[in-house]
Protein backbone atom coordinates (compact mmCIF):
# COMPACT_ATOMS: atom_id res chain seq x y z
CA UNK A 1 0.00 0.00 0.00
CA UNK A 2 2.88 2.26 0.67
CA UNK A 3 3.70 2.21 -3.03
CA UNK A 4 0.73 4.33 -3.75
CA UNK A 5 2.59 7.07 -2.16
CA UNK A 6 3.93 7.21 -5.43
CA UNK A 7 1.17 8.00 -6.97
CA UNK A 8 0.31 10.65 -4.74
CA UNK A 9 3.60 12.07 -5.67
CA UNK A 10 2.84 12.46 -8.55
CA UNK A 11 -0.81 13.65 -8.38
CA UNK A 12 -0.10 16.32 -6.24
CA UNK A 13 3.16 17.48 -7.98
CA UNK A 14 0.94 17.80 -11.26
CA UNK A 15 -1.74 19.68 -9.89
CA UNK A 16 0.22 21.91 -8.22
CA UNK A 17 2.43 22.69 -11.64
CA UNK A 18 5.69 21.78 -10.05
CA UNK A 19 8.30 20.77 -13.13
CA UNK A 20 7.20 17.91 -14.43
CA UNK A 21 10.40 16.00 -14.86
CA UNK A 22 11.63 16.64 -11.19
CA UNK A 23 7.35 15.40 -10.19
CA UNK A 24 8.40 12.05 -12.16
CA UNK A 25 11.76 11.68 -10.30
CA UNK A 26 10.75 12.21 -7.09
CA UNK A 27 7.72 9.82 -7.23
CA UNK A 28 10.25 7.19 -8.93
CA UNK A 29 11.90 7.66 -5.43
CA UNK A 30 9.00 7.50 -3.37
CA UNK A 31 7.35 4.22 -5.12
CA UNK A 32 10.74 2.61 -5.17
CA UNK A 33 11.78 3.19 -1.63
CA UNK A 34 8.16 2.68 -0.44
CA UNK A 35 8.79 -0.90 -1.96
CA UNK A 36 12.05 -1.80 -0.43
CA UNK A 37 14.52 -0.62 -2.72
CA UNK A 38 17.77 1.47 -1.96
CA UNK A 39 18.13 4.80 -3.67
CA UNK A 40 20.75 3.57 -5.32
CA UNK A 41 18.44 0.33 -6.59
CA UNK A 42 16.01 3.32 -8.19
CA UNK A 43 18.50 5.27 -9.60
CA UNK A 44 19.50 2.41 -11.11
CA UNK A 45 16.21 1.23 -12.27
CA UNK A 46 15.29 4.55 -13.46
CA UNK A 47 18.56 4.96 -15.81
CA UNK A 48 17.74 1.72 -17.15
CA UNK A 49 14.04 2.50 -18.39
CA UNK A 50 15.02 5.96 -19.74
CA UNK A 51 17.71 3.99 -21.96
CA UNK A 52 15.31 1.27 -23.17
CA UNK A 53 12.45 4.13 -23.50
CA UNK A 54 14.65 6.61 -26.07
CA UNK A 55 12.72 5.54 -29.04
CA UNK A 56 10.18 7.87 -27.29
CA UNK A 57 11.90 10.85 -27.78
CA UNK A 58 13.08 9.91 -31.66
CA UNK A 59 9.85 11.33 -32.88
CA UNK A 60 11.47 15.30 -32.35
CA UNK A 61 13.80 14.14 -35.78
CA UNK A 62 10.90 15.69 -37.67
CA UNK A 63 11.86 19.09 -35.97
CA UNK A 64 14.50 20.33 -38.65
CA UNK A 65 12.06 19.57 -41.50
CA UNK A 66 8.80 21.11 -39.94
CA UNK A 67 11.06 24.40 -38.74
CA UNK A 68 13.12 24.87 -42.32
CA UNK A 69 9.42 25.07 -43.61
CA UNK A 70 8.09 27.07 -41.16
CA UNK A 71 10.77 29.81 -42.19
CA UNK A 72 10.05 29.49 -45.88
CA UNK A 73 6.31 30.50 -44.97
CA UNK A 74 4.40 26.88 -44.69
CA UNK A 75 2.30 28.39 -41.91
CA UNK A 76 1.30 30.76 -43.73
CA UNK A 77 1.06 29.71 -47.30
CA UNK A 78 -1.80 26.89 -45.23
CA UNK A 79 -3.61 30.29 -43.91
CA UNK A 80 -3.75 31.65 -47.53
CA UNK A 81 -5.11 27.94 -48.67
CA UNK A 82 -7.91 28.57 -46.22
CA UNK A 83 -8.49 31.89 -46.68
CA UNK A 84 -9.82 31.24 -50.93
CA UNK A 85 -12.16 28.52 -49.55
CA UNK A 86 -15.71 29.97 -49.22
CA UNK A 87 -17.81 28.55 -46.23
CA UNK A 88 -14.18 27.14 -44.30
CA UNK A 89 -14.58 28.13 -40.60
CA UNK A 90 -12.46 26.35 -37.41
CA UNK A 91 -15.13 23.69 -36.54
CA UNK A 92 -15.57 22.87 -40.20
CA UNK A 93 -11.84 22.52 -40.88
CA UNK A 94 -11.21 20.54 -37.81
CA UNK A 95 -14.12 18.18 -38.62
CA UNK A 96 -12.42 17.42 -41.70
CA UNK A 97 -9.12 17.05 -39.80
CA UNK A 98 -11.22 14.55 -37.55
CA UNK A 99 -12.63 12.63 -40.63
CA UNK A 100 -9.37 12.15 -42.30
CA UNK A 101 -7.28 11.17 -38.97
CA UNK A 102 -9.82 8.87 -38.21
CA UNK A 103 -10.01 7.50 -41.68
CA UNK A 104 -6.22 7.14 -42.27
CA UNK A 105 -5.82 5.33 -38.32
CA UNK A 106 -8.32 3.02 -39.10
CA UNK A 107 -6.26 1.61 -41.92
CA UNK A 108 -2.99 2.02 -39.60
CA UNK A 109 -1.41 4.73 -40.54
CA UNK A 110 -1.31 6.46 -37.60
CA UNK A 111 2.38 7.55 -37.81
CA UNK A 112 0.83 9.87 -41.27
CA UNK A 113 0.36 12.63 -39.32
CA UNK A 114 0.66 14.00 -35.51
CA UNK A 115 1.25 17.33 -33.55
CA UNK A 116 4.41 17.79 -34.15
CA UNK A 117 3.97 16.84 -38.13
CA UNK A 118 0.46 18.45 -39.54
CA UNK A 119 -1.30 20.33 -36.27
CA UNK A 120 1.44 22.97 -35.44
CA UNK A 121 2.61 23.65 -39.01
CA UNK A 122 -0.74 22.86 -40.77
CA UNK A 123 -4.15 22.36 -39.06
CA UNK A 124 -3.61 24.81 -36.13
CA UNK A 125 -3.10 27.80 -38.92
CA UNK A 126 -5.52 26.39 -41.31
CA UNK A 127 -7.99 26.70 -38.60
CA UNK A 128 -7.02 29.97 -36.82
CA UNK A 129 -7.05 31.06 -40.62
CA UNK A 130 -10.91 29.81 -41.09
CA UNK A 131 -11.82 31.28 -38.15
CA UNK A 132 -10.24 35.15 -39.26
CA UNK A 133 -12.90 34.67 -42.19
CA UNK A 134 -15.55 35.86 -40.03
CA UNK A 135 -13.47 38.65 -38.55
CA UNK A 136 -10.59 39.25 -36.24
CA UNK A 137 -10.17 36.49 -33.42
CA UNK A 138 -9.09 37.63 -29.43
CA UNK A 139 -6.44 35.92 -28.40
CA UNK A 140 -8.07 33.48 -25.89
CA UNK A 141 -10.32 32.40 -28.88
CA UNK A 142 -6.86 31.76 -30.95
CA UNK A 143 -5.23 29.74 -27.62
CA UNK A 144 -8.91 27.78 -27.94
CA UNK A 145 -8.39 27.07 -31.41
CA UNK A 146 -5.02 25.70 -30.89
CA UNK A 147 -6.00 23.64 -27.93
CA UNK A 148 -8.67 22.34 -30.35
CA UNK A 149 -6.57 21.34 -33.20
CA UNK A 150 -4.17 19.22 -30.47
CA UNK A 151 -7.59 17.66 -29.64
CA UNK A 152 -9.16 16.75 -32.58
CA UNK A 153 -5.90 15.21 -33.67
CA UNK A 154 -6.06 13.04 -30.47
CA UNK A 155 -9.52 12.37 -31.05
CA UNK A 156 -9.38 11.06 -34.30
CA UNK A 157 -6.25 8.78 -33.34
CA UNK A 158 -7.30 7.32 -30.45
CA UNK A 159 -11.13 5.93 -31.86
CA UNK A 160 -9.69 5.39 -35.36
CA UNK A 161 -6.02 3.00 -34.59
CA UNK A 162 -8.68 0.04 -33.05
CA UNK A 163 -9.96 -0.49 -36.08
CA UNK A 164 -7.00 -1.23 -37.54
CA UNK A 165 -6.26 -5.19 -36.54
CA UNK A 166 -2.62 -4.89 -36.25
CA UNK A 167 -2.38 -1.92 -33.75
CA UNK A 168 -0.52 -2.54 -30.09
CA UNK A 169 -3.42 -2.47 -28.33
CA UNK A 170 -5.41 -4.67 -30.19
CA UNK A 171 -2.42 -7.54 -30.12
CA UNK A 172 -1.89 -6.51 -26.57
CA UNK A 173 -5.81 -7.65 -25.70
CA UNK A 174 -5.29 -10.46 -28.16
CA UNK A 175 -1.94 -12.06 -26.21
CA UNK A 176 -3.79 -11.18 -22.24
CA UNK A 177 -7.23 -13.12 -23.10
CA UNK A 178 -4.90 -15.62 -25.05
CA UNK A 179 -3.25 -16.24 -21.92
CA UNK A 180 -6.46 -16.97 -19.98
CA UNK A 181 -7.23 -19.50 -22.20
CA UNK A 182 -10.03 -17.54 -24.30
CA UNK A 183 -9.20 -17.36 -28.10
CA UNK A 184 -10.31 -13.60 -29.72
CA UNK A 185 -9.51 -13.22 -33.10
CA UNK A 186 -8.46 -9.68 -33.85
CA UNK A 187 -10.97 -8.78 -36.19
CA UNK A 188 -13.46 -9.39 -34.04
CA UNK A 189 -11.91 -6.81 -31.39
CA UNK A 190 -11.16 -5.13 -34.81
CA UNK A 191 -14.85 -4.95 -35.50
CA UNK A 192 -16.08 -3.95 -32.18
CA UNK A 193 -14.07 -0.97 -32.26
CA UNK A 194 -15.98 0.45 -34.60
CA UNK A 195 -19.53 1.48 -32.64
CA UNK A 196 -17.03 3.85 -30.21
CA UNK A 197 -15.16 5.02 -33.26
CA UNK A 198 -18.79 6.29 -34.99
CA UNK A 199 -20.17 7.66 -31.27
CA UNK A 200 -16.68 9.65 -31.65
CA UNK A 201 -17.34 10.99 -34.94
CA UNK A 202 -20.52 12.42 -33.56
CA UNK A 203 -19.55 13.42 -30.09
CA UNK A 204 -16.60 15.26 -31.03
CA UNK A 205 -17.79 16.26 -34.15
CA UNK A 206 -20.88 18.05 -32.73
CA UNK A 207 -18.82 19.51 -30.46
CA UNK A 208 -16.61 21.28 -33.31
CA UNK A 209 -20.08 22.21 -34.93
CA UNK A 210 -20.76 24.26 -31.40
CA UNK A 211 -17.18 25.47 -31.42
CA UNK A 212 -17.88 27.49 -34.30
CA UNK A 213 -21.20 29.16 -32.47
CA UNK A 214 -19.18 29.47 -29.08
CA UNK A 215 -16.94 31.32 -31.61
CA UNK A 216 -18.80 33.80 -33.84
CA UNK A 217 -20.16 35.81 -30.96
CA UNK A 218 -16.49 37.28 -30.09
CA UNK A 219 -15.01 37.68 -33.06
CA UNK A 220 -18.71 39.48 -34.31
CA UNK A 221 -18.48 42.09 -31.10
CA UNK A 222 -15.52 43.20 -32.34
CA UNK A 223 -15.13 45.96 -35.18
CA UNK B 1 21.20 -5.35 -40.53
CA UNK B 2 19.79 -1.72 -39.85
CA UNK B 3 18.33 -1.38 -36.68
CA UNK B 4 17.78 1.31 -34.07
CA UNK B 5 21.26 1.92 -33.17
CA UNK B 6 21.63 3.98 -36.33
CA UNK B 7 18.34 5.95 -35.60
CA UNK B 8 20.16 7.06 -32.19
CA UNK B 9 23.34 8.10 -33.62
CA UNK B 10 21.14 10.21 -36.20
CA UNK B 11 19.10 11.65 -33.19
CA UNK B 12 22.45 11.59 -31.13
CA UNK B 13 24.25 13.78 -33.97
CA UNK B 14 20.71 16.21 -34.05
CA UNK B 15 20.98 16.98 -30.73
CA UNK B 16 24.80 17.70 -30.40
CA UNK B 17 24.18 19.96 -32.79
CA UNK B 18 21.57 21.47 -30.74
CA UNK B 19 23.50 22.13 -28.11
CA UNK B 20 26.47 23.50 -30.02
CA UNK B 21 23.98 26.06 -31.60
CA UNK B 22 22.72 26.82 -28.25
CA UNK B 23 26.57 27.52 -26.91
CA UNK B 24 26.90 30.24 -29.86
CA UNK B 25 23.74 32.00 -28.93
CA UNK B 26 24.53 35.03 -27.07
CA UNK B 27 20.63 36.03 -27.70
CA UNK B 28 19.79 33.47 -25.29
CA UNK B 29 20.43 34.51 -21.38
CA UNK B 30 20.55 30.61 -20.19
CA UNK B 31 22.84 29.67 -23.32
CA UNK B 32 24.89 27.20 -20.94
CA UNK B 33 21.62 25.26 -19.31
CA UNK B 34 20.19 24.82 -22.92
CA UNK B 35 23.73 23.74 -24.11
CA UNK B 36 23.55 21.15 -21.00
CA UNK B 37 20.30 20.17 -21.89
CA UNK B 38 20.10 18.95 -24.63
CA UNK B 39 24.10 17.99 -24.70
CA UNK B 40 22.87 15.42 -21.87
CA UNK B 41 20.31 14.19 -24.72
CA UNK B 42 22.92 13.84 -27.10
CA UNK B 43 24.83 11.65 -25.02
CA UNK B 44 22.06 9.58 -23.74
CA UNK B 45 21.29 8.62 -27.65
CA UNK B 46 25.10 8.53 -28.58
CA UNK B 47 26.70 6.52 -25.54
CA UNK B 48 23.47 5.67 -23.39
CA UNK B 49 24.32 1.75 -24.04
CA UNK B 50 27.42 1.80 -22.33
CA UNK B 51 26.86 4.31 -19.58
CA UNK B 52 25.27 1.49 -17.18
CA UNK B 53 22.17 1.77 -15.24
CA UNK B 54 23.63 4.18 -12.42
CA UNK B 55 25.39 6.27 -15.32
CA UNK B 56 21.94 6.37 -17.31
CA UNK B 57 20.08 7.33 -14.09
CA UNK B 58 23.02 9.92 -13.05
CA UNK B 59 22.15 11.53 -16.24
CA UNK B 60 18.12 11.82 -15.78
CA UNK B 61 18.48 13.34 -12.38
CA UNK B 62 20.68 15.82 -14.16
CA UNK B 63 18.04 16.96 -16.92
CA UNK B 64 15.11 17.10 -14.10
CA UNK B 65 17.88 19.74 -12.05
CA UNK B 66 18.45 21.88 -15.14
CA UNK B 67 14.58 21.51 -16.07
CA UNK B 68 13.24 21.81 -12.39
CA UNK B 69 15.70 24.93 -11.43
CA UNK B 70 15.38 26.83 -14.83
CA UNK B 71 17.94 26.74 -16.69
CA UNK B 72 16.33 26.60 -19.85
CA UNK B 73 15.53 29.52 -21.54
CA UNK B 74 14.35 29.98 -25.66
CA UNK B 75 16.81 30.52 -28.24
CA UNK B 76 16.83 33.01 -30.81
CA UNK B 77 18.11 31.75 -34.43
CA UNK B 78 17.67 34.18 -37.03
CA UNK B 79 14.82 33.64 -39.13
CA UNK B 80 12.72 34.82 -41.33
CA UNK B 81 10.54 37.82 -40.18
CA UNK B 82 6.41 37.07 -40.84
CA UNK B 83 6.43 39.78 -43.37
CA UNK B 84 9.00 37.81 -45.38
CA UNK B 85 6.91 34.63 -45.00
CA UNK B 86 4.02 35.96 -46.28
CA UNK B 87 5.93 36.95 -49.60
CA UNK B 88 7.87 33.51 -49.53
CA UNK B 89 4.05 32.24 -49.16
CA UNK B 90 2.88 33.45 -52.09
CA UNK B 91 6.35 33.22 -54.43
CA UNK B 92 6.80 29.97 -53.24
CA UNK B 93 2.88 28.96 -53.69
CA UNK B 94 1.78 24.98 -53.62
CA UNK B 95 5.31 23.83 -53.93
CA UNK B 96 5.58 24.69 -50.20
CA UNK B 97 3.32 21.36 -49.68
CA UNK B 98 5.76 18.75 -50.88
CA UNK B 99 8.47 18.86 -48.64
CA UNK B 100 5.63 18.63 -46.08
CA UNK B 101 4.11 15.85 -47.78
CA UNK B 102 7.17 13.85 -48.22
CA UNK B 103 7.59 12.93 -44.53
CA UNK B 104 4.24 10.88 -44.39
CA UNK B 105 4.13 9.70 -47.96
CA UNK B 106 7.76 8.26 -46.55
CA UNK B 107 7.03 6.91 -43.64
CA UNK B 108 4.82 5.08 -45.25
CA UNK B 109 5.90 3.28 -48.19
CA UNK B 110 9.53 3.13 -46.72
CA UNK B 111 7.64 1.12 -43.98
CA UNK B 112 6.50 -1.50 -46.72
CA UNK B 113 9.69 -1.22 -48.30
CA UNK B 114 11.92 -1.56 -45.58
CA UNK B 115 10.18 -4.54 -44.01
CA UNK B 116 10.20 -6.36 -47.18
CA UNK B 117 13.78 -5.66 -48.43
CA UNK B 118 16.62 -8.23 -47.97
CA UNK B 119 20.50 -8.21 -48.43
CA UNK B 120 22.42 -11.24 -49.13
CA UNK B 121 19.31 -13.10 -47.88
CA UNK B 122 19.34 -11.42 -44.37
CA UNK B 123 16.51 -8.94 -43.60
CA UNK B 124 17.57 -5.07 -43.79
CA UNK B 125 16.10 -3.70 -41.01
CA UNK B 126 14.47 -4.99 -38.21
CA UNK B 127 11.41 -5.24 -38.81
CA UNK B 128 9.41 -4.18 -35.75
CA UNK B 129 11.39 -0.86 -36.16
CA UNK B 130 10.67 -0.40 -39.45
CA UNK B 131 8.39 2.69 -39.18
CA UNK B 132 10.45 4.55 -37.13
CA UNK B 133 13.49 4.02 -39.27
CA UNK B 134 11.27 4.86 -41.95
CA UNK B 135 10.15 8.35 -40.08
CA UNK B 136 13.92 8.83 -39.42
CA UNK B 137 14.35 8.24 -43.20
CA UNK B 138 11.59 10.96 -44.01
CA UNK B 139 12.80 13.48 -41.80
CA UNK B 140 15.91 13.76 -43.27
CA UNK B 141 14.57 13.61 -46.76
CA UNK B 142 11.76 16.19 -46.35
CA UNK B 143 14.79 18.83 -44.42
CA UNK B 144 17.15 18.56 -47.32
CA UNK B 145 14.34 18.59 -49.95
CA UNK B 146 13.12 21.81 -48.41
CA UNK B 147 16.56 23.01 -47.66
CA UNK B 148 17.62 22.44 -51.94
CA UNK B 149 14.52 23.93 -53.17
CA UNK B 150 14.21 26.82 -51.33
CA UNK B 151 17.54 27.36 -51.54
CA UNK B 152 18.04 27.92 -47.81
CA UNK B 153 21.26 28.32 -45.85
CA UNK B 154 23.00 24.97 -44.87
CA UNK B 155 22.29 25.16 -41.22
CA UNK B 156 18.67 26.54 -41.81
CA UNK B 157 16.99 23.39 -40.71
CA UNK B 158 19.31 22.78 -37.78
CA UNK B 159 18.78 26.12 -36.52
CA UNK B 160 14.78 26.13 -37.27
CA UNK B 161 15.00 22.51 -35.53
CA UNK B 162 16.56 24.34 -32.29
CA UNK B 163 14.43 26.76 -32.72
CA UNK B 164 10.87 24.76 -32.26
CA UNK B 165 12.94 22.50 -29.62
CA UNK B 166 13.89 25.45 -27.45
CA UNK B 167 9.67 25.89 -27.72
CA UNK B 168 8.96 22.98 -26.25
CA UNK B 169 11.76 22.15 -23.76
CA UNK B 170 12.25 20.02 -21.22
CA UNK B 171 8.43 18.59 -21.72
CA UNK B 172 10.64 16.87 -25.07
CA UNK B 173 11.79 14.56 -22.46
CA UNK B 174 8.75 14.25 -20.17
CA UNK B 175 6.87 10.87 -22.70
CA UNK B 176 10.42 8.96 -22.15
CA UNK B 177 10.88 10.00 -18.34
CA UNK B 178 6.76 8.57 -18.08
CA UNK B 179 7.87 5.90 -19.82
CA UNK B 180 10.67 4.82 -17.57
CA UNK B 181 8.68 5.84 -14.24
CA UNK B 182 5.82 3.28 -15.55
CA UNK B 183 8.46 0.62 -15.35
CA UNK B 184 9.79 2.17 -12.21
CA UNK B 185 6.02 1.48 -10.59
CA UNK B 186 6.08 -1.93 -12.38
CA UNK B 187 8.59 -3.19 -10.48
CA UNK B 188 6.93 -1.56 -7.16
CA UNK B 189 3.76 -3.14 -7.99
CA UNK B 190 1.82 -0.42 -8.09
CA UNK B 191 -0.58 -1.12 -10.85
CA UNK B 192 -1.25 -4.13 -9.06
CA UNK B 193 -2.32 -2.44 -5.65
CA UNK B 194 -4.85 0.25 -7.18
CA UNK B 195 -6.37 -2.57 -8.95
CA UNK B 196 -6.19 -4.55 -6.06
CA UNK B 197 -8.01 -1.72 -4.13
CA UNK B 198 -10.53 -1.27 -7.75
CA UNK B 199 -11.40 -4.53 -7.46
CA UNK B 200 -12.27 -4.23 -3.62
CA UNK B 201 -14.65 -2.15 -4.69
CA UNK B 202 -16.35 -3.27 -7.57
CA UNK B 203 -20.75 -4.00 -7.14
CA UNK B 204 -21.12 -7.31 -7.90
CA UNK B 205 -24.92 -7.65 -7.71
CA UNK B 206 -26.00 -6.28 -11.01
CA UNK B 207 -25.03 -6.35 -14.78
CA UNK B 208 -24.66 -3.18 -15.52
CA UNK B 209 -22.48 -2.31 -12.12
CA UNK B 210 -20.37 -4.22 -12.85
CA UNK B 211 -19.98 -3.04 -17.11
CA UNK B 212 -19.43 0.84 -14.93
CA UNK B 213 -16.76 -0.59 -12.59
CA UNK B 214 -14.60 -1.95 -15.44
CA UNK B 215 -14.90 0.76 -18.10
CA UNK B 216 -14.56 3.30 -15.18
CA UNK B 217 -11.64 1.21 -13.61
CA UNK B 218 -10.11 1.24 -17.20
CA UNK B 219 -10.63 5.08 -17.52
CA UNK B 220 -9.35 5.94 -13.72
CA UNK B 221 -6.29 3.67 -13.33
CA UNK B 222 -5.30 5.38 -16.77
CA UNK B 223 -5.39 8.69 -15.71
CA UNK B 224 -2.83 7.79 -12.87
CA UNK B 225 -0.80 5.21 -14.49
CA UNK B 226 -1.15 7.87 -17.61
CA UNK B 227 -1.47 4.94 -20.03
CA UNK B 228 -3.88 2.17 -21.00
CA UNK B 229 -1.67 -0.81 -22.04
CA UNK B 230 -0.80 -0.37 -18.34
CA UNK B 231 -4.27 -0.33 -17.18
CA UNK B 232 -5.96 -2.82 -19.11
CA UNK B 233 -3.99 -6.19 -17.89
CA UNK B 234 -4.55 -5.26 -14.64
CA UNK B 235 -8.31 -4.72 -14.74
CA UNK B 236 -9.55 -7.09 -17.07
CA UNK B 237 -8.10 -9.87 -14.81
CA UNK B 238 -9.37 -8.09 -11.68
CA UNK B 239 -13.26 -7.02 -12.97
CA UNK B 240 -13.79 -8.28 -16.57
CA UNK B 241 -12.52 -11.89 -17.14
CA UNK B 242 -14.40 -12.89 -13.62
CA UNK B 243 -17.61 -10.83 -13.32
CA UNK B 244 -18.45 -9.10 -17.01
CA UNK B 245 -17.47 -12.13 -18.91
CA UNK B 246 -17.35 -14.83 -16.15
CA UNK B 247 -20.28 -14.46 -13.99
CA UNK B 248 -22.81 -12.43 -16.42
CA UNK B 249 -21.37 -13.95 -19.81
CA UNK B 250 -20.62 -11.41 -21.41
CA UNK B 251 -19.10 -11.42 -25.33
CA UNK B 252 -14.86 -11.27 -24.54
CA UNK B 253 -14.29 -9.52 -27.99
CA UNK B 254 -16.97 -6.61 -27.16
CA UNK B 255 -15.64 -6.40 -23.37
CA UNK B 256 -12.17 -5.84 -24.07
CA UNK B 257 -12.61 -3.64 -26.66
CA UNK B 258 -14.82 -0.72 -25.65
CA UNK B 259 -12.11 -1.49 -22.32
CA UNK B 260 -9.71 -0.48 -24.18
CA UNK B 261 -11.62 2.32 -25.47
CA UNK B 262 -12.83 3.37 -22.23
CA UNK B 263 -8.91 3.31 -21.05
CA UNK B 264 -8.30 6.06 -24.38
CA UNK B 265 -11.13 8.22 -22.59
CA UNK B 266 -8.90 8.37 -19.25
CA UNK B 267 -5.77 8.93 -21.82
CA UNK B 268 -7.75 11.86 -23.09
CA UNK B 269 -7.85 13.04 -19.34
CA UNK B 270 -4.38 13.20 -18.02
CA UNK B 271 -1.65 14.96 -17.60
CA UNK B 272 0.42 11.63 -17.51
CA UNK B 273 -0.09 11.23 -21.88
CA UNK B 274 2.70 13.63 -22.30
CA UNK B 275 3.19 13.50 -25.55
CA UNK B 276 -0.62 13.33 -26.49
CA UNK B 277 -1.38 16.18 -23.82
CA UNK B 278 1.35 18.34 -22.47
CA UNK B 279 4.06 18.36 -25.59
CA UNK B 280 0.73 19.75 -28.09
CA UNK B 281 0.74 22.58 -25.99
CA UNK B 282 4.02 23.41 -25.80
CA UNK B 283 4.66 22.79 -29.41
CA UNK B 284 1.33 25.52 -29.87
CA UNK B 285 3.01 27.47 -27.47
CA UNK B 286 -0.31 27.65 -25.47
CA UNK B 287 -0.23 29.71 -21.95
CA UNK B 288 -2.50 27.05 -20.37
CA UNK B 289 -0.42 23.91 -19.85
CA UNK B 290 -3.71 21.63 -19.62
CA UNK B 291 -5.33 23.78 -21.97
CA UNK B 292 -5.47 21.05 -24.63
CA UNK B 293 -6.74 18.44 -21.54
CA UNK B 294 -10.11 21.11 -20.83
CA UNK B 295 -10.29 21.27 -24.88
CA UNK B 296 -10.94 17.13 -25.01
CA UNK B 297 -12.82 16.73 -21.39
CA UNK B 298 -15.93 16.97 -22.51
CA UNK B 299 -15.38 14.20 -25.54
CA UNK B 300 -13.56 11.98 -23.46
CA UNK B 301 -16.04 12.09 -20.51
CA UNK B 302 -19.42 11.74 -22.69
CA UNK B 303 -17.32 8.90 -24.71
CA UNK B 304 -16.85 7.25 -21.70
CA UNK B 305 -20.73 6.72 -20.60
CA UNK B 306 -21.10 5.87 -24.23
CA UNK B 307 -18.57 3.07 -23.91
CA UNK B 308 -20.67 1.69 -20.79
CA UNK B 309 -24.03 2.13 -22.57
CA UNK B 310 -22.33 0.32 -25.94
CA UNK B 311 -20.90 -2.30 -23.56
CA UNK B 312 -24.04 -2.95 -22.28
CA UNK B 313 -25.93 -2.97 -24.65
CA UNK B 314 -23.78 -5.33 -27.16
CA UNK B 315 -21.87 -7.63 -24.54
CA UNK B 316 -24.77 -9.60 -23.22
CA UNK B 317 -26.57 -10.38 -27.02
CA UNK B 318 -26.74 -14.30 -26.64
Amino acid sequence: MLTLLGVAVIVLGFALRFNPLLVVVAAALTAGLAAGLSPVEVIEAFGKAFNTNRYVTIAWLVLPAVGVLERCGLQERARLTIQALKGASAGRILLAYLLLRQLTAALGLTSVAGQAQTVRPLVAPMAEAAAETAGPVADADRERIRAMSAATDNVGLFFGEDIFMAIGSILLIVGFLDQSGITVEPLHLSVWAIPTAIAAFIVHGARLLLFDRRLAPTTEARP
Amino acid sequence: MIGLPLVYLIAGAMFAAFAGLSLGDRANRKRFGNAAFWGLVAVSFLLGDHLGDLGNGLLVLALALLAGTGQLGVGAPDTTSPDERQDLARRLGLRLFLPALVIPVVTLVGTFVLKAATLHGQPLVEAKNATLIALALAAILAALLAQMMFRQPPVAALQEGRRLMDLVGWAALLPQMLAALGAVFAAAGVGKTIGDLAVAWTPVDSRFAVVAAYCLGMAGFTILMGNAFAAFPVMTAGIALPLVIGRFGGDPAVVCAIGMLSGFCGTLLTPLAANFNLVPAALLQLKDRYGVIRAQAPTAVLLLIVNMVLMYALAFRA
